[in-house]
C-alpha cells in the first residue's frame, strides 16, 4: 500500500492523546489530583491530549477528496468500521474535554467522566485498529496482533508523554510514570515484533493463477492495459525499494522502542531527558506507522506486474 | 431475484481495447460521467477507466498461450467493498444486483477500494470520488432504447462477441448457459466474494485429419485407371495438358 500521510498522522496522534489521557485518568484512580496543583497537571494534560487528538482529527481530513461531505461518514456505523471511528473520536475528545474541564474548575464526580472517557478511549482504540484489521485481503493487518499493537504503542507513547510532562508539573509522579512508560515500551516491542514475524511467515491467499483462473504454474503479465499509471498502481504500491523498507524497519524498532528504553533505563527521568525520549519516539513511531502501511500487500497488485 | 453479470469468453477475447474504449466513450458522456483524464496528450497520461483489458502469457516459450483477460467491476454477490463505506455511498441494488456508487454521497475515502481484493475501483482525481463499473445501468434500465440495445457499451462494441450479459439467477438466460455448459468461473474464489462476473476459459481447438479426407476414395477420375490422379506433391494434371 502506499502509505498516506494523513493517516500516518491521525494513527500516531490520536494514540498518543489516548495513551496519555489514560495515564493521567491511572494516576488519578491512584489517587493523584486531590490538590490544587495536581488538578491543573491533570487538566494541563487533558488539553494537551486534545490538541493531540484535534491535530490527528485535522490530519484526516487531508485524507478525504471532499472533506466537507465528511459528516456523512457517521451514518454506515452497523456496518463499518471507518463509521465507528469517526463517531467515536469526537465522542472521546468531548469526554476528555468534560474531564479536563471538571478539573480546570476543581467540580467533583472527575473520577466517574474519566471513566467515561476511558471506556470511549478504549472503544477508540479498538474501532482505529479494526479499521485495519478488518480488510481481510490485506493479511498484513489482518490479525488481533493489529488491534494488540496500537493499543500498547499508543498507551506507551501516551504514558511517556505523561511522564515527561509530569517532570515539569508533578515531580513525584515522574518515576511511576517513567517505570510505565518502560514497561509499555517493551511490551510494544514485543507485540509489534510479533506481528513483524508473522508477517515474514505469511503466504499470500490469492496467486496468479486464482487472480485470472487459469491453472498454469508459468504465467507472466505481458500488459496492464496502460502504459501511464492509474490509481491502481499509486494507491497499491509504496514504490520503495526493499532496502528502504528494511531500513525504516531498523529505524522504527531503534527510535520507536529500544531507544526510548534504553533512555529510560539508563538516564535519570529528567524534564530534558524525558521530552528528548519523547521526541526520538515520535520519529519511530511514525516510521512504524509508515512501514505498518507500506508493508501490506493488496492482492489487486497481481493485475498490475507489468506495465506492457 | 435478478443478477445481472458479464460473462467474458476469454477463448474469443482478441485483445483489441474496444471494450475500453467504448466504456469510456458511453460513460464519461452518461449519467456516470465526466470519466475525467489527466494529461491525455502529454507526458504521464493518466485517466479514470472502468474497464481494462490485461495481457498475460501463460506457459513457456514455444508453447504459449496469449491470454487477453479483460477486467471490470465483477458485481459480487458479497461485495467487500460495500458494508465497509462508511457514509452508505457504496450500495448493490436490489433490484438487479448492481454494484454502485453514489458520487453525491461519496467523500472520496478510498477505503472501499481497500476492501476490493480486484482492483476494480478508481479513483477519480478530478471529482475526487470514487468511480467503478455501473454495468451501463442508464443503458440497461432505458426503456427508451430498442431491447436489442439495453445492453452495457462493451458488450455492443466487442467485435469478437466475447462479452455475454444477462441474469445469472436465471437458468435459462444465455449467461447461465455459458456458465454451466463451458465451465464458466469466479476470479478469486479463496475471498468468497462470490463474483456475478464470470470468466470462460480456453477452449483446445482439434481438428483430426484422416487419410481419406485428404485423397477422396471415390474419385472418378482413379475408378478406371485410365487418368490417374496424379500423387499427392506430384506434378498436377496441368503439367500434363501444356
Amino acid at each position: 500500500m502506499q502509505p498516506a500521510f494523513s493517516v500516518i498522522f491521525l494513527t500516531v496522534l490520536i494514540g498518543a492523546g489516548q495513551g496519555l489521557f489514560l495515564a493521567l485518568y491511572a494516576c488519578e484512580l491512584a489517587g493523584f489530583g486531590a490538590a490544587a496543583g495536581e488538578r491543573t497537571l491533570l487538566a494541563g494534560g487533558a488539553a494537551v491530549a486534545l490538541v493531540l487528538s484535534a491535530l490527528g482529527l485535522l490530519a484526516s481530513f487531508f485524507h478525504l477528496g471532499h472533506p466537507e461531505r465528511a459528516w456523512r461518514a457517521a451514518a454506515m456505523w452497523r456496518t463499518s468500521w471507518l463509521s465507528r471511528e469517526v463517531i467515536a473520536l469526537p465522542l472521546f475528545m468531548a469526554g476528555l474535554f468534560a474531564w479536563g474541564l471538571a478539573h480546570a474548575l476543581g467540580v467533583p464526580g472527575t473520577r466517574w467522566l474519566g471513566a467515561l472517557a476511558a471506556v470511549l478511549c478504549l472503544a477508540l482504540y479498538v474501532c482505529t485498529a479494526m479499521v485495519y484489521a478488518s480488510v481481510r485481503f490485506l493479511q498484513e493487518w489482518a490479525s488481533p496482533l493489529t488491534l494488540v499493537n496500537y493499543l500498547l504503542i499508543g498507551c506507551a507513547s501516551g504514558s511517556l508523554l505523561a511522564a515527561a510532562l509530569a517532570s515539569f508539573a508533578a515531580p513525584s509522579l515522574v518515576e511511576p510514570l517513567a517505570l510505565a512508560a518502560l514497561l509499555l515500551t517493551l511490551a510494544a516491542l514485543i507485540g509489534r515484533a510479533a506481528a513483524l514475524l508473522r508477517n515474514a511467515g505469511l503466504k499470500p491467499r490469492s496467486t496468479l493463477q486464482t487472480a485470472i483462473g487459469i491453472k498454469h504454474p508459468a504465467i507472466v503479465q505481458r500488459a496492464q492495459g496502460f502504459m501511464g499509471g492509474s490509481f491502481n498502481t499509486r494507491e497499491f504500491f509504496h514504490g520503495s525499494s526493499a532496502g528502504v523498507l528494511r531500513s525504516v524497519k531498523w529505524f522504527f524498532l531503534a527510535a520507536g522502542f529500544v531507544l526510548p528504553a534504553a533512555m529510560l533505563l539508563a538516564l535519570p527521568p529528567s524534564g530534558p531527558v524525558l521530552l528528548a525520549a519523547v521526541l526520538v519516539q515520535l520519529a519511530g513511531l511514525l516510521a512504524e506507522r509508515w512501514f505498518f502501511f507500506a508493508q501490506a500487500n493488496h492482492p489487486q497488485n497481481l493485475y498490475y506486474q507489468a506495465i506492457s | 431475484m435478478t443478477q445481472l453479470a458479464l460473462v467474458i469468453d476469454l477463448n474469443v477475447c482478441v485483445g483489441c481495447h474496444a471494450c475500453v474504449t467504448s466504456c469510456k466513450q458511453w460513460n464519461t458522456s452518461g449519467s456516470a460521467g465526466p470519466l475525467t483524464d489527466d494529461n491525455p496528450y502529454a507526458a504521464d497520461p493518466n485517466g479514470t477507466f472502468f474497464n481494462r483489458v490485461q495481457t498475460f502469457e501463460v506457459g513457456q516459450y514455444p508453447a504459449t498461450q496469449t491470454v487477453h483477460f479483460p477486467k471490470s467491476c465483477l458485481h459480487c454477490e458479497d461485495p467487500p467493498c460495500v458494508p465497509v463505506c462508511p457514509t452508505g455511498a457504496s450500495y448493490k441494488r436490489a433490484e438487479d444486483g448492481i454494484v454502485l456508487v453514489d458520487y453525491d454521497k461519496c467523500i472520496g475515502c478510498k477505503y472501499c477500494s481497500w476492501a476490493c481484493p480486484y482492483g476494480a475501483r478508481e479513483f477519480d482525481e478530478d471529482r475526487k470520488v470514487m468511480t467503478k463499473c455501473t454495468l451501463c445501468v442508464d443503458r440497461v434500465t432505458d426503456k427508451a432504447l430498442p431491447e436489442a440495445q439495453r445492453k452495457p457499451a462493451c458488450v455492443l462494441a466487442c467485435p469478437s462477441g466475447a462479452r455475454l450479459f444477462g441474469d445469472i439467477h436465471d437458468p435459462q438466460s444465455n449467461v447461465s448457459v455459458a456458465i454451466t455448459e463451458r465451465g464458466g468461473y469466479p476470479l478469486m474464489p479463496e475471498w468468497g466474494t462470490r463474483p456475478a462476473n464470470h470468466y470462460l476459459p480456453r477452449r483446445r481447438t482439434q481438428i483430426t485429419l484422416h487419410a481419406e479426407d485428404l485423397q477422396r476414395q471415390a474419385n472418378p477420375l482413379k475408378l478406371d485407371g485410365k487418368q490417374p490422379e496424379p500423387a499427392h506433391l506430384e506434378p498436377g494434371r496441368e503439367d500434363f495438358a501444356t
